[in-house]
């Protein structure tokens, strides 16, 4: 609980409206709408299949939504990734997608690719701008693995790296793009208590550069530690939204977890109970976001 | 070079206390007998081997080594200063920075194979044992001692802990294996400039003579030792010392390897195996610009060669050939750049539908592309269709090029040696050659040639982090294509005549789709040397052993089989397959920043 909410002038980064998913008969998601703030962190929570990361994939274009439509500071976005990533929103993935085989200063190049414009003539003949542009580039990504404490890991494998610095790489090629909003999936699932609250301490600090996020989230305590607003998925629909104490004490949210119906809900459970169906919805999350 | 020797053989020492090798001698008699064994087998060669002239190469001299001898020759003569190296002898150390016995083991096997081959080759083709004279026996003999001498050494690594006492099967192999070499000292750059040359020098000196072998025994025998024989070298070491050179010094390497390669014409008498050095020269580059497509891009394009035939085709119809239905004829430059053009639009025009297809859709797609290229060709006839291209007949007297008044259909005296046609065209495609590598190289190393490795690794990723994945795969397909088309519009003139069935899916002739990709395949995806390296292989050796040219396919089916088993990255390991295993080696040791460790860690795809 650092600082919260330094956002006078809030305007809306990420707007979403109505967005609609469907799978043949599934509807994955059912018109959800929410806006992202500059120099917010937004949690997005929810049961195992209440449809986070399929909204996540409609955001970032890899679907197309069935209806509805998603907008990045006041333009709305074509349905096409590499575009939403050029307008400046970038995100990580649940099952951590790196480029394997390349190395770690690689993966995050890569992630500078929109923000760098030498074509293939540039590289064939070597220009006068190519070898400039290539080292500035080289720079930026440097000091993002200073940033996520990878500097040291620059010529090794993606493959190589433990699991939790994995997902820290995602995080630093996602920030190569320069986004104005991050999208992050799950990006504690599989790390210990220490490299949480590492993971917790990045999060503050991408924010302090002035870049929103969201962030999809199954440990609650890191969302109660980080998030200024969260928002709760269930079965593919927005139920409740709002600062991270009110949802935990919501009774529908508490409903939506232990699997009974809200309005049948006691509303006498405490979020220690929320906290015990969470950890056990952690422990089996293993989904495939595509 | 020679810093780290005495720590190998002390490791070698310490390590192999337990395990008693597969031969059980004292490792001083083991070492001595490989010794006494490889120079009986070189002595050998001093004698005669047979007593008639009716087996080729001249084995009936005494005091003379020649054809197969000569092979077994070299082979002793390497094993020899292998096993002598491993007593520690001063200048000898140098030769095994890696692994001591497994050198001298491997190249052992080396010369008792070319030695039983030729000795087996002489019985089988003079009909009977009769015909070999004393000094096949006494190379034969000192072959099969040199291999149990070596045998009998100390392995050079201790075995896997979790399986200390692996059978004889597993012991064997283990016994091939070796440690990887230290670090070199620095020797200064010049020393090390001369060693790269060096190393150069002595790969051109083995592939011409590969390239001269007049007789398919002795072609064999050449395949023997050279296949142990390198392999032999690697484990000792000294290939990776030599790499790491060529790391460290890129563009002297780069430039080495061409003034080896422009000096290969002027090592050849023969037009016949000059001819063999630009079509070997041909197929690479083609691979080479395969590569790019299946080895950065990770496209697999099972219709390559049709890419090859545009520019052909375009070349022969502007080459001012009398059977060119249009008659024209362009400077060389011009036919050039139509031919690239003309493959490059080919290539947008197929890429652009297919190219919206994943995986396997994509390869049977650009399969049927392929066969339709050469069909159409087949029925632009003026019979089924218009006149353009003579249908099967192709486009014939495809005149010789003048460039700058230099006619390459004719010979030239250059310095005293005789250049030849082929020589002349060798030499205008190696030119072509090293545009594509260049092209190749430069685009790797650039933010295009991310994109293309990151759509290979995982493409929704890469649309995720901001890349067009269509337009990148459109760009490194055409940009395939067009390499392709350069090197047609030479090959049209080098084989005179264009013809449909030139450009098939599989066929016996190496520039197909099938050889083309298992050139890639074999030399190592994603490099430079790899498709080079894997493109003069499968061009010689069918071109060298016509006699089983009925199994040719058959052969060539085990043999990728057998390379995708025990080495399934290829010849040459990528850039980042070296660093994969520079990098699990190296898991608990603290980093060590200090030393030049650009060498191996910014050694580009294909140094
Ligand atoms: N491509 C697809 N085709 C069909 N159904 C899909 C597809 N992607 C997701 N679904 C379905 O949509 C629902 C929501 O899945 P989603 O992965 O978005 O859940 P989630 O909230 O991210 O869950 P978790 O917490 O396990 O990651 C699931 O029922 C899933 O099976
Ligand atoms: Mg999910």
């Amino acid at each position: 609980m650092t600082t919260t909410t330094t956002a006078p002038t809030s305007t809306a980064v990420l707007d979403a409206s109505g967005v609609t998913m469907r799978f043949g008969g599934l509807t994955a998601v059912r018109g959800v709408d929410l806006t992202v703030n500059t120099g917010e962190i937004v949690g997005l929570i929810g049961p195992n299949g209440a449809g986070k990361t399929t909204f996540f994939n409609c955001l970032t274009g890899l679907y197309v939504p069935t209806e509805g439509k998603v907008a990045y500071k006041g333009t709305v976005l074509p349905p096409k990734p590499h575009l939403v990533t050029q307008a400046g929103i970038a995100r990580t993935f649940q099952n951590i997608r790196l480029f394997a085989n390349m190395t770690v200063l690689e993966n995050v190049l890569v992630g500078r690719h929109t923000r760098t414009k030498e074509g293939l003539w540039s590289a064939l003949l070597r220009l006068p701008g190519f070898k400039k542009a290539e080292q500035e580039s080289r720079e930026r990504a440097m000091e993002l693995l200073e940033f996520t404490g990878l500097a040291a890991k620059a010529d090794h494998l993606a493959r190589n790296l433990p699991y939790g610095e994995q997902r820290k790489l995602e995080i630093a090629r996602a920030l190569a793009s320069e986004p104005g909003l991050l999208l992050l999936d799950e990006p504690t699932a599989g790390m210990n208590p220490q490299e949480t609250r590492a993971a917790e301490e990045l999060i503050f600090a991408i924010r302090d550069k002035g870049i929103a996020v969201l962030v999809i989230e199954h440990d609650i305590r890191f969302i109660m530690n980080l998030c200024d607003r969260v928002a709760v998925l269930v079965q593919g629909e927005k139920i409740v939204e709002g600062p991270a104490e009110v949802v935990q004490a919501d009774e529908r949210v508490i409903a939506a977890y232990l699997g009974e119906p809200f309005e049948g809900a006691p509303g006498k459970e405490e979020a220690a109970e929320v906290e015990a169906a969470e950890a056990e919805a952690h422990s089996t999350t293993e989904g495939d976001d595509k | 070079m020679t810093k780290t020797t005495d720590t190998t053989v002390d490791t070698t020492k310490v390590s192999t206390a337990p395990a008693t090798p597969i031969v059980p001698l004292p490792s001083a008699a083991a070492r001595a007998l490989a010794v006494a064994g490889s120079a009986v087998a070189l002595v050998g060669t001093f004698l005669a081997w047979t007593w008639t002239e009716e087996f080729p190469g001249n084995l009936t001299v005494t005091g003379y080594p020649g054809g197969l001898q000569v092979l077994t020759l070299v082979g002793s003569l390497l094993t020899l200063l292998f096993a002598v190296s491993g007593y520690g002898v001063k200048g000898l150390r140098w030769l095994t920075p890696g692994g001591t016995n497994s050198p001298v083991l491997l190249s052992a096997l080396g010369v008792l194979g070319t030695t039983g081959y030729a000795l087996g080759a002489i019985s089988y083709e003079l009909g009977g044992l009769v015909n070999l004279e004393l000094g096949a026996y006494v190379s034969g003999a000192g072959a099969l001692l040199a291999v149990i001498g070596a045998l009998g050494l100390p392995v050079d690594q201790p075995y896997d802990p979790s399986d200390p006492h692996p059978h004889l099967w597993g012991r064997i192999r283990h016994a091939l294996t070796a440690p990887e070499p230290a670090r070199a000292k620095e020797l200064p750059s010049w020393a090390e400039i001369l060693v790269i040359a060096a190393g150069f020098g002595v790969g051109l000196y083995v592939f011409a003579y590969g390239i001269g072998t007049e007789y398919s025994e002795l072609f064999i025998g050449f395949l023997i030792v050279t296949g142990f024989g390198f392999t032999a070298v690697t484990r000792a070491g000294l290939l990776k010392r030599l790499s790491a050179l060529t790391a460290k010094h890129r563009n002297v390497a780069m430039a080495a390897a061409f003034v080896a390669a422009i000096c290969f014409p002027f090592t050849q008498t023969n037009d016949q195996y000059a001819l063999i050095g630009a079509n070997i020269l041909i197929f690479a580059t083609v691979a080479l610009g395969l590569n790019v497509v299946v080895g950065l891009a990770g496209l697999l394009d099972l219709g390559y060669v049709a890419f090859l035939g545009v520019g052909a085709y375009a070349a022969a119809l502007v080459s001012g050939s009398p059977q060119s239905t249009i008659g024209v004829q362009f400077p060389f430059w011009a036919a050039v750049l139509t031919g690239a053009l003309a493959s490059l639009v080919f290539g947008v025009v197929i890429g652009a539908p297919t190219l919206r297809l994943r995986g396997d859709y994509l390869a049977i797609v650009t399969l049927g592309f392929g066969e339709i290229f050469r069909i159409t060709m087949n029925n632009l006839n003026g019979n089924s269709g218009p006149d353009v291209t003579n249908g099967s007949n192709g486009i014939p007297n495809i005149p010789d090029l003048e460039i700058f008044g230099f006619n390459l259909g004719l010979s030239h005296s250059v310095l005293g040696h005789e250049l030849t046609r082929s020589g002349n065209y060798y030499l205008l495609m190696l030119l072509f050659t090293a545009i594509v590598v260049l092209v190749f190289r430069r685009s790797a190393e650039s933010r295009i040639g991310r994109a293309w490795v990151a759509i290979r690794e995982d493409e929704t990723a890469a649309t995720a982090m901001g890349i067009n994945g269509f337009r990148l795969k459109l760009l490194a397909f055409a940009l395939g294509a067009c390499l392709a088309g350069l090197a047609g519009t030479v090959q049209a003139h080098v084989s005179y005549s264009v013809t449909p069935e030139q450009y098939q899916f599989a066929g016996s002739v190496p520039p197909n789709s099938a050889f083309l990709l298992a050139a890639v395949i074999l030399g190592g995806m994603g490099t430079i040397s790899g498709p080079l390296i894997g493109a003069a292989l499968l061009y010689l050796i069918p071109a060298k052993l016509q006699f089983m040219a009925e199994y040719q396919l058959l052969l060539f089916g085990v043999a990728l089989m057998l390379l995708m088993r025990f080495r399934p990255e290829g010849l040459v390991a990528d850039r980042r397959k070296q660093l994969e295993f520079h990098e699990t080696g190296q898991l608990d040791v603290p980093e060590d920043k200090s030393l030049p460790e650009g060498a191996t860690g910014v050694a580009k795809a294909g140094a």
